[in-house]
């Protein structure tokens, strides 16, 4: 029967392509092993297992736009996206998903990660990196007056400051002495302000002191829009990033910088973590030639200033320029720990972020917990499974028996799509899968109760079988669409999870439609050809 | 052959007022209780907060919230979540999840902090956190509004294409009842509306419509049959046709959600209910519902081709 041949066919091509479709295959990945990538290869089943079967974290960032306006949102978000991925690429994570979700969300994906912290700082951290020179005029000092009276002025007196005694008087020359010398507008004011009293100068030119507790007071302040326009023109005032002990108070130091780069980040090739016996861990890095050249020049120009490192507008450290440098350099972490500098030249080798980000949204899901999960899902599955082959072969026999076999088919076709889409199997995922199953059984019941009607008209077997297949279609189609395309909606609006259970309900829905109308007919075709004379009655 | 339910003859569309039941239980309540209450909403929507962290011991929860409140977030929940050793704690007030404009871990960040002072830098592991941003929620539960919404909107098109546009309106309405009967249900429950759930809400409709378009497929090809027949007994024997195949399906469908509510664990079980509660709503409205509005509609604007005056005929006293 020729029919019947292509029937079978077809059905050995579905078959072997979604046994191809599974069958495990080597995949390469990058994993990082003592803080060095290796590539390794391995073996595996070409089903991607989502975040809270197996572990791991999701992030979702957006451009900041609290900072300054982007114009255009949609190229920045693109060039966010670029060093984002490449940098989620060096920092060793095996099977990582960055991807663009509609028009300004990025989503990140780290399987067997959960150190949020240090995730969201590779991820997040804008990597800008330039030099300034810092300032030597004495700059703040001469606009300091100014500043103590706007404070006063315009009502923003940090009243209740650090008080008298904990001032950093200790420090040697405070800092109304200096200013007092360096300008003598300064002697017709008070010398103490409530500016003035919250800073005393530092160990270098353009350095100063401000006490811990007094960070935020001063902040405040310097986000005001008059204080702002006090300020010395062509300058800029930075934290430092790391805290320094002074007789037993700790201060923050602040910077007034020349607001011009001397070089950036942008020219930066290569950046090594090292770790150094007597500075412990730093970064070392490299620059391009013209990079080189001109760090040569600026430098050649500024012997004996402190070049501030910037990165992301904190100051890392601001050595004395010895003599003209050329294409590599050093920025110091202090400490131990490898780590750090280990992300640092990894985010800077990979770029700065063209705009800043903000993460809106992490999740973090342990291995344990994904565990759990799957030993549930696959328990409820199975036994679903098992209570459906038992209503179907109970009730309808021998047809029932078939449509089990038909379920096997749909399973394999299932599983096949999901792996040829690259889709990931979530826990919704599962239970989309079981439910799935129940529209296949549907599509099943529909055929048989038609199969039967067909009989009870006084149909001979054969022809029962086919009108009652013919018959169904309609309905089966009809309710197939229809929840397509809910899935469909589902897929374009829902969000991880719910994305996870409208992929597999999809592919469920096609293999349904394979499953109950085209290979169950066929098998009802192949043990109507294994009869020697036509069948008068049928189990169903 | 063993059979169920064969050739039954029963006037299904004379029993339409046991819709009034499940309009009177559930329908009423929903549009007038989900508008006054709304929703407990799971932090996905209203941004948040929420950390499960795992401690060796057993802690002491007044311990854990003290910690908390020192941090001043008082307002953080605190549970214990499947052993006393897994403490829950989360943060949905509108205060705090506005302090995660600034960054989404902002405040998980506070609680870690408080509590790793309190309890040691190794004194318990994260099993799972969560932090949603406030626009993040926001945008979400915009989302699912129009997701359904286009999901009736295309369904209602295909309907019409297929059958014609009474049936898609019965279609629709019907699956509105299941949709609202379905959400006030999970509101007497208490369930949370999580993306999840709103996913078994989506599936309910699926179902609810693939009930209805398995009677309307019958009832169609029946018409065709037979045109001279009223309405109200092409309807009565339509269901009465495909009902072997609404029990079965229905019967195997629960049997599978049952075993996903008793071995299917937290994550998935209010899904299972749900689903459990939409798929007897479900068939119940194809039933009583979706096809006696068919009837219902052809009444007040009848066909025009062949305008058999229904309302001439006597089984219908609707």
């Amino acid at each position: 029967m020729n029919s019947l041949k292509a029937r079978l066919l077809a059905i050995a091509v579905m078959v072997i392509a979604s046994a191809w479709a599974l069958f495990p295959r080597t995949v390469e990945d990058r994993f990082q092993r003592d803080g060095v990538m290796v590539d390794t290869t391995y073996s595996r089943i070409p089903l991607k297992y989502g975040l809270d079967l197996r572990g791991g974290m999701h992030l979702a960032l957006e451009i900041d736009q609290s900072q300054q306006q982007v114009t255009d949102v949609s190229d920045a978000l693109e060039r966010a996206l670029r060093v984002v991925r490449s940098r989620i690429d060096e920092f060793g994570v095996a099977e990582p998903i960055v991807q663009r979700v509609g028009d300004r969300r990025i989503e990140v994906e780290l399987p067997g990660i959960d150190d949020r912290e240090r995730a969201i700082a590779v991820v997040q951290r804008s990597a800008f990196l330039r030099f300034q020179i810092t300032d030597r005029t004495q700059a703040l000092e001469r606009v300091a007056p100014r500043l103590d009276q706007i404070v006063k002025t315009r009502g923003l007196d940090a009243a209740g400051a650090t008080p008298e005694a904990s001032r950093p008087s200790a420090l040697g020359g405070i800092f109304q002495t200096d200013s007092a010398a360096g300008d003598s507008a300064a002697a017709d004011v008070p010398s103490d302000g409530p500016f003035r009293n919250l800073i005393a100068p530092g160990s270098l030119p353009g350095q100063y002191y401000v006490a811990i507790g007094d960070v935020r007071r001063i902040e405040r302040l310097l986000a005001d829009s008059a204080i702002r326009n006090a300020l010395p023109p062509g300058k800029v005032v930075r934290w430092g990033a790391d805290s320094v002990s002074l007789s037993t108070v700790w201060y923050r130091p602040l910077y007034v910088l020349d607001n011009r780069d001397i070089i950036t980040g942008e020219y930066l090739v290569d950046a090594k973590p090292e770790q150094d016996p007597m500075e412990g861990a730093k970064v070392t890095f490299q620059l391009n030639n013209e990079g080189g050249r001109r760090f040569r020049n600026e430098t050649g120009r500024n012997i004996g200033n402190n070049m501030a490192i910037v990165l992301d507008d904190k100051v890392m450290s601001a050595p004395v320029i010895q003599g003209a440098i050329g294409t590599r350099g050093q920025i110091t972490m202090g400490g131990r720990d490898l780590q750090p500098a280990q992300d640092l030249a990894l985010v800077l080798r990979a770029g700065a972020l063209p705009v800043p980000l903000t993460v809106v949204e992490t999740r973090t899901i342990g291995a344990s917990l994904g565990a759990d999960a799957i030993q549930q899902g696959i328990y409820s599955g199975i036994a679903a499974v098992l209570i459906v082959i038992v209503i179907m072969v109970g009730y309808y026999r021998f047809s029932g028996f078939l449509a089990v076999i038909g379920l096997f088919f749909y399973t394999l076709i299932t599983l096949a799509i999901l792996a040829t889409f690259e889709a990931t199997l979530t826990l919704p995922g599962i239970a989309g899968f079981v439910l799935s199953i129940g529209m296949a059984v549907d599509a099943n019941f529909l055929v048989f109760e038609r199969i039967r009607e067909e009989l009870d008209a006084g149909k001979s077997v054969r022809l029962a079988i086919d009108e009652g297949f013919d018959h169904a279609w309609s309905a089966i189609v009809d309710t197939h669409v229809t929840t397509a395309l809910t899935a469909a909606i589902l897929y374009q609006f829902g969000d991880g999870p719910v994305r996870g259970f409208a992929v597999t309900l999809l592919a469920g829905i096609f293999a349904s439609l394979a499953s109950a109308i085209f290979f169950v007919r066929t098998l009802y075709y192949v043990w109507l050809s294994k009869q020697k004379t036509a069948p008068t009655t049928l189990s169903i | 052959m063993f059979r169920i339910l064969h050739n039954t003859k029963y006037d299904f569309v004379r029993q339409w007022r046991l819709a009034l039941i499940t309009v009177v239980v559930f329908v009423v309540p929903a549009i007038v209780l989900i508008p006054i209450s709304g929703f407990n909403y799971s932090i996905e929507f209203t941004g948040g907060t929420e950390l499960r962290l795992n401690f060796p011991q057993a802690p002491d929860v007044a311990d854990v919230r003290a910690a908390i409140a020192d941090a001043g977030l008082g307002e953080a929940e605190i549970t214990t979540f499947g052993s006393p050793n897994e403490i829950r704690i989360r943060a949905q007030d509108k205060s705090q999840v506005e302090l995660q404009a600034a960054g989404a871990t902002t405040v998980a960040d506070q609680i870690e902090g408080a509590l790793r002072e309190r309890f040691g830098a190794e004194g318990f592991t994260r099993a799972g956190s969560e932090a949603i941003g406030p626009r993040v929620g926001e945008e979400l539960r915009r989302n699912a509004i129009i997701a359904t919404l286009i999901a009736f909107g295309l369904t209602l098109v295909y309907i019409s294409w297929r059958f014609e546009w009474r049936f898609a309106v019965a279609a629709i309405l019907g699956t509105l009842h299941d949709t609202l009967a379905t959400m006030v249900f999970i509101k007497y429950l208490d369930i949370e509306i999580s993306l999840f759930v709103v996913g078994g809400i989506l599936t309910v409709i699926g179902y609810s419509m693939n009930d209805t378009v398995v009677v309307f497929d019958r009832i169609r090809e029946n018409l065709r049959l037979n045109r001279k027949r009223p309405l109200s007994e092409t309807i009565n024997a339509s269901i009465n046709e495909t009902l072997p195949r609404t029990i079965m399906t229905g019967t195997t469908t629960l049997g599978a959600l049952i075993a996903m509510i008793f071995l299917g664990g937290d994550v998935i079980r209010p899904f299972a209910l749900i689903l459990t509660f939409g798929i007897v709503v479900g068939t119940f409205s194809s039933i009583w519902v979706a096809a006696p509005l068919v009837l219902w509609i052809e009444r007040k604007w009848p066909r025009e081709s062949d305008a058999t005056p229904q309302s001439r005929v006597p089984s219908a006293r609707a």
